[in-house]
């Protein structure tokens, strides 16, 4: 093979790494939020599939805004959409509450110890969420762990319902996504240098004050990190509210699930998958933002 | 100094035991003779016998861990070729589409990706006939097209953090840029590739939600099948099962704990 060709054949294996991952997320990743916002502009109609088509018959478009107007008038919705952000935003508090403290203590332990304690945070990760979620159900039902060792300890008499609640939802959210938050937190608070919160209080600062002065802010590319990696997937959950939720805990993500499975109105579950998009959109560009620079840090 | 050590000393102890007592109290009710999953009615192991006779359970199953095979194998394919390209290759035209793609479905929440990939499913079938029913391809198209996000994002950190110089010595000898990748640069991010296999293998696993909306009629992964059972309240085989998927992950990352620490002190 002459130089000329070889050099060919190399350019054009570049091309092909980048055009085999690139073809596949155009196809399955770009194309279907395209199908997804097409649909949403259709009416529901008893058929196969389900909604009208977005070129009619006579060759004219058929758009219709009306399941975006439905979304916006219809009170349950409004109040479902507010109620994620709401849930998913109290559970992000909690988890940084618990897992602030649990990562500085993890990348202020001995090395060995620090290894293990990470170790054992990743651990759950690696067992099924589902699993983990369920294994909530038989701790807090009626005659679960929590409750048996409560009226063993003769502190209560009859059995608390804390399942099929908003409490166990945050119980499951703070659960499942913990790990998210003390992984970014731990991963800047080992890189910080503890001597300039030693300094501070040498200079006469008092612990609080070094924290809220000079940890903190070191750390805030963690929290924000963190915290987004526990907010936007907590908003669109749908395994945590139907197991562990009420019939009135809806969370949009188990709303979307039923409005396609149960009602099958496809165009709907459609509008409410943009809308929930929409207000995610500007966590989710913040957090790639802040996962670019990070990948730009470590180089 | 000492009271605030002290906190955070009880911070800890609390978080690990709230992440750990659920697995404790699932392990312990796994071995419950009683039907009734919370009411302890001595020891007994006959779940983990009617689970391993229970052949929806090993068929799902079966299922499952196919498709996380093929999954993995794809998305490390795949998500090593993106990644190489995103910290390789340089500027090349459509970058910034291609790398805000790849990190995306990293952060969808998966009700959106799962009610994307399945409306596009059908759309593609209305079209050309494609993919006639819905199952094992399915689920493996939709499972790869995250899983390779997160390849990419390992290889690509792993290459970062590698300096380029052996390559380019490499080729400063003559190598051609494509051999370069098989003798240097793949031998290099083995480690990476590997973890990005593993990570992949158990999302794909692990995954319900996608899979439900992507997933047709009589093609049910084991996490569909656990959560149809689930959904009714706690029984004791599905106790046995999470004891032994726990058990098995557990071994395996200890494992890989063990394993890498040896090397990390070989080399140190």
């Amino acid at each position: 093979m002459s130089t000329v060709t070889a050099l060919r054949s190399d350019k054009l294996w570049q091309q092909f790494a980048v055009a085999i991952p690139y073809l596949w997320l155009l196809i399955f990743f770009l194309a279907p939020f395209a199908i997804i916002l097409k649909i949403s502009l259709a009416d529901p109609i008893i058929a196969q599939p389900p909604f009208t088509p977005f070129v009619d018959d006579d060759g004219g478009i058929s758009a219709t805004a009306d399941n975006y107007k439905f979304l916006l008038t219809d009170k349950l919705y409004a109040v479902t959409y507010l109620k994620s952000v709401f849930m998913a935003a109290v559970a992000t508090l909690f988890c940084l509450a618990l897992g602030f403290p649990m990562a500085y203590g993890i990348a202020r332990a001995g090395e060995s110890t620090r290894n293990l304690l990470l170790l054992l945070i990743i651990l759950p990760f690696w067992i099924s969420f589902l699993l983990r979620v369920y294994a909530w159900m038989g701790l807090l039902n009626n005659y679960g762990v929590i409750n048996n060792v409560l009226m063993w300890l003769q502190l209560i008499d009859k059995p608390i319902g804390f399942m099929y609640t908003d409490f166990a939802i945050y119980i499951g959210l703070v659960y499942s996504y913990l790990p998210f938050m003390v992984l970014p937190l731990y991963a800047t608070l080992e890189r910080m240098d503890l001597d300039l919160v030693e300094a501070a209080q040498d200079l006469g600062a008092h612990p609080s004050q070094a924290f809220w002065d000079v940890t903190w802010p070191l750390a805030r590319p963690g929290v924000i990190a963190g915290c987004l990696l526990v907010f936007i997937p907590a908003m669109g959950e749908y395994v945590i509210p139907y197991l562990l939720g009420g019939p009135e805990s809806l969370l949009i993500g188990r709303v979307l699930f039923d409005e396609f499975f149960v009602n099958r109105d496809w165009p709907l579950a459609s509008a409410v998958a943009i809308v929930l998009l929409l207000l995610l959109v500007v966590p989710i560009v913040f957090l790639q933002r802040s996962q670019a620079r990070d990948a730009e840090g470590a180089a | 100094m000492k009271k605030r050590s002290r906190f955070i000393l009880s911070i800890l102890a609390f978080g690990y035991a709230f992440l750990y007592i659920p697995l404790a109290s699932v392990i312990f009710y796994s071995f419950n003779d009683s039907r009734l999953a919370t009411v302890w009615g001595g020891f007994s192991t006959r779940w983990y016998g009617e689970l391993l006779r229970n052949d929806q359970v090993l068929e799902s199953a079966f299922l499952s861990l196919r498709i996380a095979f093929t999954v993995a194998t794809l998305a490390t394919i795949f998500g090593t070729m993106a990644g190489m390209a995103l910290s390789r290759f340089g500027r090349f035209r459509g970058r910034t589409l291609f790398s805000g793609m790849i990190t995306s479905p990293m952060v969808m929440p998966e009700v959106i990706t799962g009610l994307s990939l399945l409306l596009l499913f059908v759309s593609l079938q209305q079209l050309i006939g494609w993919p006639a029913q819905r199952g094992f391809g399915t689920i493996t198209i939709a499972h790869t097209t995250f899983a390779m996000a997160y390849v990419a994002v390992i290889v690509q950190s792993r290459l970062s953090a590698m300096d380029e110089s052996l390559e380019e010595a490499a080729m400063d000898l003559g190598g051609r840029p494509l051999r370069v990748v098989f003798d240097i640069t793949l031998p290099l991010i083995a480690p990476a590739m590997i973890a990005g296999w593993l990570l992949a293998f158990t999302l794909s696993l692990d995954d319900l939600v996608i899979a439900s909306f992507v997933s047709g009629p009589g093609a049910s992964t084991l996490p569909m099948l656990i959560f149809s059972k689930v959904k009714l309240g706690v029984t004791p085989d599905i106790n046995a099962l999470a004891t032994l998927i726990i058990l098995f992950v557990s071994t395996g990352v200890l494992i890989a704990w063990w394993v890498s620490r040896r090397a990390q002190r070989q080399s140190g």
